[in-house]
Order: C-alpha cells, then structure tokens, then sequence
C-alpha cells in the first residue's frame, strides 16, 4: 500500500501511515445514519486534514486517524467511505 | 418548597467532566437511572457562597445534539427539557477540552443556542501546554460571550474560581437570551475552528507524549504483548490481592453467625438468620473484594486512557464473531467474575454490541465456578503426567476454560444472526490523550460500584436466599426422616431429577442444583451437606468428599456435571445483575433459557458419549 498513487486522490483506507490528506468527499450513503452522525461528530467534514496513525495488528483494522486535533479510531471499511487527496509535504 | 436550582454540566466525551462533576461536588454523589434506559445520573449538591444549595448533574458526554448512542439521547432529551423524571436545568457548565476546542466548542455553540445561563469549563489546560499550546481564554470569552474559567479538573485547578462564577452566574438576575438561529453541525464546526484559531495565542509543534506512547502501545507486535501483560497483571491481582480481604470477609460472616446462633433461641427464626440470610448473603459479600480490585484495574484502564487502545487492539479479532472491541475488557472481566463485567458493558455504545456481551459473558468461566472444577477434577481425573510439566488434570482444567470461550464466541456469532442481527454502530472511538487520573476519581468509582453491589446483595439476593432456605427447611422433619426428603426444596429436587435424569444426574446433583443458584460454588457446601448428613448411616463417615464423590458418581456423570458448570445457567447475581442493566426481565429470562439449554445439550452429549466409551 505504500506503492505511489498515479493520482493524488485515494481513500482513506489506502492512506500510508504517516501520510497527510485532505478529505475532498465523503460518501455518506455508505454509512448507517448513527456512523455518518459519529463522524461527522469526530470533525470529518470536507477539506478537513486526516492522517493515519495507526493500524490494528489483526488484519491492519481499525485505523487511528488524526483528524483535527483529535486522534479517532474507525473500521477500515468506514475509511473506505471518506476519499482524500494527497497534500503536498 | 421550591426545588433547588438545577445546573447541569454538559460536555464532549474525554473532556474531563466526570472528574470537574467530582471536584465540585467530592464524594457526595448520588447514582441512580433515568428511567426506562440504563443510562446512569449522577448529581450531587453545591453549596453557594450564600449557603443555599444547588443540585448538580452530570450529564452522559455527548459530542452534539444528534445523538449516536442511548447516552447521548438522555444528554438531548435533558438539555431540551424533554427526559422524563428530569427537570430541564437552569443554567449549563460547559466543559471543553483546551486541546481539542477545534472539536469540543462545536457541541458548545450547540448548547450555546440554547440560551440558558452558561460557564465554560476550558479543562486541562495543563495538558495544552504540555503540548505546546497556550490560549487566550478572554478572547474565548469576548466569542462567546459567556464567562470562561480555566481549570485542571483532575488537579483540583480553578474549581474556586468555577465555583465563583457559578455563584456569579445563579445570583445575577437573568433576562434570558433571545432565542438563536438554530445553525447546522456543519456551520457550528466551522465556526467552532475559527474561534478555536483565534484563541491560539502560540503553538510550538512538539512531539506529543500521547503519539510517543501509542507508538509503543499500539504497535502491531507489541501492543498486543502488553496487553497481554497487564492483563496478566490484573488477574494475579484479582486473585492475589483479594485473599486476605476475603478472609477477613469470612471471618466477620462467621463471627456474626456465631453471635447470631448465641442471641437467638434454636428454631425456625434462627435457622432462617444463621443459615438463609447469613449464608446466603456471605457466601455473595465474599465476591466484594475480587471485584472491588477489578474495578480498580477498570477503572485505572479507562481513567488513563488505555482502555480504548485495548479496545483498538482487539476490536478486528471481536468483530469476526460480531462484537466490538469495546467488549473485550468487559468479557475479560467475566473470568473474575460476570457481575463486574456485565456493568462494565456500559461502556459500549451500540444497544446490539452491549445486548450481545452481556449475554455471553457468563460463559467466561468465572471464579466461583473454579471450586466446583476444583473439587471434581481432584476426585476423578488422573494426576497422570502427559509430557514435561503438563499434567492431564491441568489439561481438563484448561479444556473447560477453552470451551467456555469458544461457547461465547459461537453464542455471539449466532445471536448477532438471530435475535440481535442488524450491524451495529460498528467501532468509532476517539483515542483519548493518555494522562494520570485522580486516585481520588477512581475511588469514587469504586465506591459506587460497591454501593450497586452491596444494595443488590441487601435485596434481590438477600430475598432469594431466605426464600431458597425457606423451600429447604419447610415443612419440618420429623425424627428419623430426612430434612432433604421432607422439605419442599427435597421434592423441587426430585422434580428436577426426573429432567437432569438423562444426562446423568443423580439425586444428589439435582439437590445441589438449587442452592447453587445463590453462588455456584454452593453447589460443593451444597453437596458436602447432603453426603454428611447421610454419612450417619456411613461406615466410612469421616474419609474426604472427593472419595465419598468417587464411590457415589460414575466417571461419565462427573464429565457431565463439570461440562454442565461451563454453561450453567446458576447464578442469582447475574440474573440480577442482568435485569437491572437491560432494564427488564425478558433478557435475563432469555439468557436463562438460552445457557440451560446449552448447558442441558452439553451434559448429556459429555455422558452419553462417555457411557458408549464405557467410562
């Protein structure tokens, strides 16, 4: 997952550890109404700057991501949902 | 009489609530429910400056007014006005994380609209500057345009001055706010960046000791390793720590049976004393200190932050039989004991994850259910050596374990299929900043937990032991009959006896079956009584229980007894303890059955298969 992205644009489940990124979009309609509700209530919001920081031992899931200031945990699949464009380091 | 002012303090999860709501109002606190969800209400009472009292509530921490869990739904319905058995609060304590007010100050605008009276909280600021970031709480102040009080809840910082402000707030003559525009979350949270911006005086990027720590404890390799390690920990505690409390606890039970046999004259009142409530009740009280320690740990986990990270840590190996990680401390627990692990339930946020855990946790093999293992592993299975240091009966013991697990973890794949399908809130959690929680936070805590237990064990268990005793000892013998053929509890035994027949129970088990269901390790006292008392017409009266076991139980009826006790359904304290977290009977009725049935199946395939083997 570290290979380059031929575009900056991914998800943020592909997202390498350590990589900053800006949400462009997030897919709500793949989210229950109580999961969109929790993030949007974690600050994930259009234009926002995420970055994963770490990723479970069993299978790399979940995910900790800062987004904000804040450090959230959530399920690969939920990150699957958010896409993100990288930003220049 | 008019009721005393209501201020609530309101404020997003992690921000350091619980500990400002115990600064100001120390130890005394009241725990109660808001009725009709198990969402716990703490309050406590403030004396202002003037000596008239205040009520204080805490509310469940919310990050905004659309609520994601049942918590979050008591803190909307209160603030609105809108919770049954609660008053719409007077005026609001806000309390904001100063490192996090990017996130925090958008519920704060939210609560802001409310146009109630209001003081912000700017919490730990210690730990902004630890991380570099100094704020300007005037500047706070003038965007808001509330009072702000910086304080370090867990130091005991600004309390005088929020408590000032309170005073300030409730004496001055309020005009109420027109009522605002209603703003969507989006513009709150954009809003709530550009004060937060502002309000930087300075940040100097440091590395932060929370990242430096997660490094460590969430690495892939070891973070599992230590947290296999504390784990480790907390259990050698639990059973370390709690032996000299218990014995202290069995002293004083005896002692005051003593007493109790003394001051009252021989009959039905003092056999009712002695041997229903004193028994009964102490044999439950000797559980107090095991988990009084557990909570301790649990307490310690959650307050330092690393409860989460374990959570983290085991969320994709829980997921697979469809629970979250957040039930894994809870489950965890479970070994000690299902009490203490079934209210820890209430840290996970999702009504189907929680339902699905508390259901399974009393397949954990819990510690009263080790002298039962104990007793029947020593009188039938072989102390042969299988290799170097491995013993068959260490093996068995192990098995039993194993298969309790691996009950629980079917048991929660099938239910999340069947009477609890739907997918969950799945697993969102905010890794909170790891810091050192208040000794003083967590024994309150603990407090509370024991006042939970003990009232439960003063009513629910105190009322079924007496009616368990009444059933044993009613009606009289007469010379030369047998109390246990006699009584009522006797002939509910041989009722039991006609259904536990094909999987192998003899008379005895089916006796020891109901006093177990007080405590299971009842079920040994239990079966010690019914061979002393026929040991009279017994040459070998005086030789152990074990042996007396080994002439009276066939191999196959002892495997099927021990693979009854993994899943045995016997345990007032649970069934109690279920009750009261799922706020009715129909589960714990549910998870009776469900347990008895596993239990039943499992027996019966132990002793038929052990019988076709010829054991």
């Amino acid at each position: 997952m570290n290979a380059p992205f031929k575009h900056d644009v991914t998800s943020l489940d592909l997202l390498a550890v350590g990589t900053k990124a800006r949400v462009l979009s997030i897919d709500w309609t793949a989210l229950e109404e109580s999961e969109a509700c929790r993030l949007r209530n974690f600050g994930f919001d259009e234009g926002v700057t995420v970055e994963p920081l770490h990723l479970g031992p069993f299978g790399r899931d979940p995910i900790a991501i800062r987004v904000g200031r804040m450090t959230v945990a959530i399920r690969r699949r939920h990150a699957g949902a958010i896409s993100v464009t990288l930003l220049n380091q | 009489m008019n009721p005393l002012p209501l201020v609530a303090v309101a404020g997003s999860p992690n921000a350091g609530k619980s500990a400002l709501f115990n600064a100001l109002t120390g130890a005394r606190q009241k725990v109660g429910n808001y009725p009709g969800v198990t969402v716990e209400r703490h309050s406590g009472r403030l004396m202002l400056a003037d000596g008239r009292p205040i009520e204080l509530v805490d509310l469940p921490g919310a990050y905004s007014l659309e609520p994601a869990s049942p918590d979050e739904a008591v803190t909307r319905d209160v603030l609105l006005g809108k919770q049954k058995g609660e008053r719409q609060p007077d005026a609001l304590v806000i309390v904001v994380d100063a490192s996090n007010l990017d996130n925090h100050l958008r519920f704060c605008l939210q609560l802001l609209e409310l146009g109630l009276p209001t003081i912000v909280a700017l919490n730990m600021v210690d730990l902004a500057s630890r991380d570099g970031l100094e704020l300007d709480a005037k500047s706070l102040e003038r965007q808001l345009g509330v009072p702000v009080v910086e304080t370090v809840a867990v130091r005991r910082r600004g309390i005088p001055d929020l408590q000032q402000a309170i005073d300030d707030m409730l004496s001055a003559p309020f005009c109420g706010v027109p009522e605002r525009v209603k703003s969507d979350l989006i513009h709150l949270q954009r809003r709530a960046r550009e004060i937060a911006t502002a309000a930087v005086i300075s940040e100097t990027p440091v590395r932060r000791w929370t990242h430096r720590l997660d490094a460590v404890l969430l690495h892939p390799v070891l973070g599992p390793v230590i947290l296999a390690a504390i784990m480790f920990v907390m259990f050698q505690a639990v059973f370390a720590w709690s032996q000299t409390p218990v014995s202290w606890i069995e002293d004083g039970v005896g002692w005051l049976s003593g007493q109790a046999s003394a001051a009252l004259p021989p009959g039905l009142l003092r056999s009712m004393v002695v041997d229903g409530a004193i028994a009964g009740v102490g044999a439950v009280i000797t559980f107090l200190p095991q988990i009084l320690i557990l909570f301790f740990f649990i307490l310690l986990l959650e307050g330092t932050g690393y409860m989460v990270r374990a959570a983290f840590l085991m969320d994709r190996l829980m997921h697979g039989v469809g629970l979250s990680g957040r039930a894994f401390i809870p489950l965890l627990s479970s070994f000690a004991c299902a009490v203490p692990g079934i209210m820890a339930t209430r840290t996970i946020d999702d009504p189907k994850d929680r339902l699905t855990t508390i259901l399974v946790a009393p397949l954990m093999t819990c510690s009263a259910r080790l002298p039962v293992y104990t007793l029947i592993i020593a009188a039938f299975i072989p102390n042969t050596r299988l290799a170097w240091g491995i013993g068959l009966q260490g093996v068995v013991m192990f098995g039993l374990y194993v298969t309790g697990i691996f009950g629980a973890l079917l048991a929660a794949f099938v239910l999340r299929r069947g009477v609890l399908k739907g997918s969950g809130g799945g697993f969102m959690m905010e890794l909170p900043k790891y810091q050192w929680p208040l000794l003083k936070d967590v024994a309150i805590g603990i407090l509370t937990r024991a006042q939970i237990f003990l009232k439960r064990a003063g009513t629910i268990i105190l009322g079924t032991t007496i009616i368990l005793w009444a059933l044993a000892s009613v009606p009289h013998a007469a010379p030369g009959q047998k109390q246990s053929d006699v009584s009522i509890a006797g002939k509910i035994g041989r009722g039991i006896e006609t259904i536990v027949k094909p999987i192998g129970f003899n008379q005895d088990i089916s006796m020891a079956l109901l006093p177990a269901m007080a405590a299971r390790e009842v079920a040994v006292s239990a079966i010690a009584t019914v061979y002393s008392i026929d040991s009279a017409d017994d040459q070998a009266g005086a030789s152990r229980l074990e042996d007396k076991l080994q002439r009276r139980w066939s191999l196959a009826t002892a495997l099927a007894f021990l693979a009854w006790f993994v899943f045995a359904p016997q345990c007032i304290s649970t069934i109690a303890v279920t009750r009261r977290e799922t706020n009715g009977w129909k589960w714990p009725l549910f998870m009776v059955s469900y347990l008895f049935v596993l239990a039943y199946v499992a027996a019966g395939a132990t002793y038929w298969t052990a019988v076709a083997l010829g054991l």
